[in-house]
């Protein structure tokens, strides 16, 4: 069953959405939060456990004291307030893929609290950008649980399974959850913002180094909590939590989903229900859950298991020295050295090409070349072929010796992309490909003029068009040209001499 | 020929030391013994003698090849079944485990193995150590040695009466709410809870996270010290667990001099309401240490008196959760919902937890869970939590004063089994002397002081010190040992009726 839904523009002359988004993020620590168990993703089911995450009866936790520092920079970076004397406590409920049947985390007493991080939106008139601040209530550390594999059923969901697998890999996978405070205030923008938070979260998380932030592998997963209320009010209404909404895109989408079907049973007369919803990819809708109540009740206690953590001054102090240049700091700052254009670096940022280019210009290439090959041609082919531009195994020094090979006349840019994908290929570097592949220039003028010469001799209409001030056309002689020379001739030496012997 | 089986482990040492005897002639004698008797104590719900013997076998030629070796080498031991032993079944006495064979060893286990002490087996105990007579355990329950017809304490009724019944000459307990003090007690038995975090509870299967603690139960002060010295010490695998040497312990237990030392009696539980013949006894104890040189303060815990109702609140939280874990998906028991076709996870959790728990399990999960419950928390479990924070306050009030406190151990000498198993208050009032140690985390120590007039049955006299000053129990208790033993003769235990010996007595 679909619900209905309202035009968006529609629902937002009438109401006012207010959103709360849970961020966990798996940390990659190289060991669990609470066992010496290995992190590695993709392992054999159940080969990365040990009897404390598997909760066997006796076995006790030890808190990883680098996932606490993780939380701590990750705290700092955020602004927020370490604090001195923090718990774990435990969250009982029963679910098969917790081993203990709860599951230990923080909870009134976080190790982070009262943060805030600046986003950069469009204008509500959309003509520019400006910065956007969500408050951060709270970060607080947890452990991750198994995962549940439904077989036998049609949709992989419980229902109609006929029996579950359990992969105890993950569990016990440190997690860091950042709550936010209500964000209000963002009006027609709510996606967007929500959008923008989960990216630029993503990408300080990066910048400290402390998940790999592999959305598509769940290693950054969003819950966004919704409701609207009657523009010029002040309560908030009735609130929905979307669950595991796992890729930028589908944040935005699933806010706008929910912002219109709310509208729709509001407009209707009708009342939010309070629970929880799964967000679907293919049909861009959510469904309703479990519902959800205040009372749910998770029986909380300090976890007696473990001593309170209570990270000492000078450590917190250490650690605030090794926060990186802020993500957007640094974005403006690369883009002024490189020169690029605002759209331009957008580009590359949506890309994620941001640190590769950096690493390129490093090894000698210029911005230019740089942003030309890692956005224009790698990344562009990765996102048609479903990959990322790391697979292709192509490294800065690659690029950069190959804008090199093109800026030192020796290849031409087609003649430069058979060079990559040599190397795509795995044949070597830029040069040891293109001596292989035997791709050079022809560098000898006469040969070239001889060509042109050949061309326009066998081509005497278009010759004639060029000379009647038909400029474009020189294209057709010039494609002549390379043919003639086997593709290993300078397009642009071409045209030049094309054009100085019919102009 | 000597019989190993009625020395004390320190003797059984020395005369493995001397080359007097082996470690194989040693266990075997006690395999032979719990053969002969166990019958009818059922100290043991397992017993290992392959796996004893293996490990006698080892010691002895690691000693014939000159091998540096620990105090305790090829000295038997028996072990509460809720510690986890790799290879051996661990069922913490409950049916839900039944088979579970661990895949690790508990820290204490581990330090067993590794000083080279035989591990006779797994001994009985209440089910998850909820209990104060061993009668919870789903295996039946052990006799006392004294009284076949009564209880040995609980929950580790089974690794006192198996060194009361001279079928160990040491075991290990664990001690909630005085699980290792209250059996030592009514079986004429030694039985120290070390300071909170002075033993890994690692592997040690939870009960009450926050006041479990494994000990030595033993025949002698001396022989606890050197067991508590084994197992003893920091472990990185338990957080709560202190990053410090263990106490001196058997230097204090050879000291055994209480010259100037002060003693404080608690107003509170001077033995006021407990059965005469205990009150009397505690009172010549108290005597007996005055005429060796101690001095002796009335001092008042006031808050002392709330222990128990706190104590009632935190361990049924902390093991609701704690035993949140057995549901049947991973290890132990499984049980399908009787007339359900294709049961979903959850009410195969169900079923197999209504199986698999006992009454007393049950009782005491519901009652966590309310006390947890959010509305209920505040009023039950944060007041419980200031109720011991107050009673630590009373401890070091009092500490300021004197160096050790006393107390009667149990209220009352062994009772008839059956007795209070209808009345769980009653059976929870057996406790209210031992649980403000587990409460506050400091050590106590209960050893025998003597027969009831009215019933000629043992009673216990505690020792309690400071946090992380365990040395004091055991300068204490091995004074008043040695001037109680002077008075009878000899050791308590040799008072004790012999045993029939009928394997199917029972
Ligand atoms: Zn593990």
């Amino acid at each position: 069953m679909t619900d209905a839904v309202v035009d968006y523009d529609e629902a937002l002359q009438t109401y006012d959405p207010v959103m709360g988004l849970e961020v966990h993020v798996e940390l990659n620590t190289k060991t669990k939060m609470f066992c010496g168990c290995s992190t590695v993703f993709g392992a054999e089911p159940n080969s990365q456990v040990c009897p404390v995450c598997l909760g066997l009866p006796g076995a006790l936790p030890v808190v990883n004291a680098s996932a606490v520092e993780s939380a701590i920079r990750l705290g700092l970076a955020l602004h927020g307030s370490i604090a001195d004397w923090s718990r774990f406590a435990r969250k009982n409920y029963f679910y098969p893929d917790m081993p203990k049947n709860f599951q230990t985390s923080q909870y009134d007493e976080p190790i982070v609290y009262n943060g805030y991080l600046d986003v950069e939106v469009p204008t509500e008139s959309g003509d520019g950008t400006e910065v956007f601040r969500v408050e951060i209530e709270r970060a607080h550390m947890e452990e991750d649980t198994g995962k549940s594999l439904h077989v036998g059923g049609a949709t992989g969901r419980i229902q109609g399974a006929e029996y579950s697998l359990v992969d105890y890999n993950r569990a016990g996978i440190p997690l860091i959850e950042i709550v936010t405070k209500p964000i209000v205030g963002a009006g027609t923008r709510a996606p967007q913002i929500a959008r923008a938070y989960v990216a630029a979260l993503r990408d300080l998380l990066k910048a400290l180094d402390i998940s790999d932030v592999k959305m598509e592998q769940g290693s950054v997963r969003c819950d966004a909590n919704v409701s609207l209320r009657p523009v010029g009010t002040e309560k908030f209404g009735t609130r929905t939590e979307t669950k595991n909404v796992n890729s930028l895109r589908s944040i935005e989408r699933a806010v706008r989903y929910e912002i219109s079907r709310q509208a729709a049973v509001l407009d209707a007369g009708g009342t939010i229900t309070q629970e929880t919803r799964h967000w679907h990819e293919d049909t861009g809708i959510t469904t309703a859950g479990r519902p959800k109540s205040d009372a749910d009740d998770y029986r909380y206690f300090p976890e007696p298991d473990l001593v309170p953590v209570a990270p000492a001054a000078e450590l917190v102090e250490k650690l605030g020295g090794t926060l990186p240049e802020p993500p957007a700091q640094r974005r403006k700052r690369l883009q002024s050295d490189w020169g690029y254009s605002d759209l331009e670096m957008r580009d590359v940022i949506n890309a994620g090409a941001v640190d590769l280019i950096e690493q390129t210009v490093a090894e000698g290439a210029s911005p230019a070349g740089a942003r030309k090959w890692w956005t224009g041609e790698l990344a562009r082919r990765a996102n048609v072929e479903g990959r990322t531009v790391e697979d292709f195994g192509v490294t800065p020094a690659h690029v950069a010796e190959l804008d090199g090979l093109v800026k030192g006349g020796r290849l031409n840019d087609s003649m430069a992309r058979q060079v990559l994908e040599g190397v795509m290929a795995g044949e070597g570097a830029p040069t040891a490909v293109a001596d292989a592949r035997g791709l050079e220039l022809v560098q000898d003028d006469g040969a070239l003029e001889a060509a042109v010469d050949k061309v326009i001799a066998a081509n005497p209409d278009v010759a004639d068009k060029v000379r009647g001030g038909k400029l474009n056309a020189a294209g057709a002689l010039i494609g002549q040209v390379m043919k003639e020379l086997k593709g290993q001739a300078d397009a642009a030496k071409a045209r030049e001499l094309i054009l100085a012997k019919l102009t | 020929m000597t019989d190993y089986t009625r020395m004390t482990a320190a003797d059984i040492a020395a005369a493995l030391a001397a080359g007097e005897t082996t470690s194989v002639e040693v266990t075997q004698a006690h395999l032979d013994r719990i053969a002969e008797v166990d019958g009818d104590v059922h100290a043991f719900l397992q017993v290992d003698a392959e796996g004893a013997l293996a490990t006698a076998r080892a010691v002895d030629e690691a000693r014939a090849a000159g091998k540096e070796l620990g105090p305790l080498a090829g000295v038997p031991v028996a072990v509460k079944d809720v510690l986890a032993t790799e290879g051996l079944t661990t069922t913490a006495g409950s049916k839900i485990l039944e088979g579970w064979v661990p895949p690790y060893d508990a820290t204490v286990v581990a330090k067993l193995r590794a000083a080279g002490m035989p591990i006779l087996g797994k001994t009985n105990m209440d089910e998850f150590a909820m209990g104060s007579s061993t009668e919870h355990s789903a295996y039946g329950p052990t006799h006392n040695p004294w009284d076949l017809d009564r209880i040995p304490g609980g929950s580790g009724g089974g690794s006192s009466a198996a060194v009361a019944a001279f079928e160990a000459p040491l075991a290990i307990g664990t001690d909630t709410g005085g699980s290792i003090r209250q059996p030592a007690a009514v079986t004429g038995t030694v039985g120290t809870k070390p300071t909170y975090g002075g033993v890994s509870r690692y592997g040690l299967i939870a009960l009450a996270s926050s006041l479990d603690q494994a000990g030595p139960c033993t025949r002698s002060v001396l022989d606890a010290a050197l067991l508590h010295e084994v197992i003893g010490g920091h472990d990185v695998m338990d957080s709560t667990s202190i990053d410090a040497p263990v106490p001196p312990v058997v230097e204090a237990a050879r000291k055994a001099d209480v010259k100037g030392l002060k003693i404080g009696v608690i107003k509170e539980i001077s033995g006021e309401g407990f059965q005469p013949g205990v009150k009397q006894l505690f009172d010549e104890s108290v005597q007996l240490l005055v005429d060796r040189g101690a001095e002796v303060v009335e001092v008042s815990c006031p808050s002392f008196e709330k222990g128990l109702a706190a104590y009632y609140l935190i361990l049924p939280s902390e093991a609701s959760s704690n035993l949140a874990k057995f549901d049947g998906m991973r290890y132990g028991l499984r049980v399908g919902p009787e007339g359900v076709a294709s049961p979903s996870a959850e009410q195969v959790m169900a079923a197999t937890r209504d199986a698999g728990f006992g009454d007393e399990v049950k009782r005491r999960i519901i009652l966590g869970t309310y006390a947890l419950s959010a509305g209920y928390y505040d009023a039950y479990y944060g007041q419980a939590q200031k109720v011991r924070t107050l009673i630590a306050r009373d401890f070091a009030a009092a500490y300021e004063k004197v160096d050790v406190l006393v107390t009667p151990t149990a209220p009352t000498t062994a009772f008839k089994l059956g007795e209070k198993l209808d009345d769980p208050m009653a059976m929870y009032l057996n406790d209210v002397a031992t649980i403000p140690a587990n409460l506050a985390g400091v050590p106590g120590m209960s050893i025998p002081n003597g027969l009831a007039a009215e019933d000629g049955l043992p009673s216990g006299f505690q020792i309690l010190a400071p946090a992380t000053k365990d040395e004091r129990l055991y300068q204490v208790g091995a004074a008043l040992e040695a001037a109680l033993q002077e008075k009878w003769g000899g050791p308590i235990l040799a008072q004790a009726p012999e045993l029939a010996g009928k394997a199917d007595a029972r």
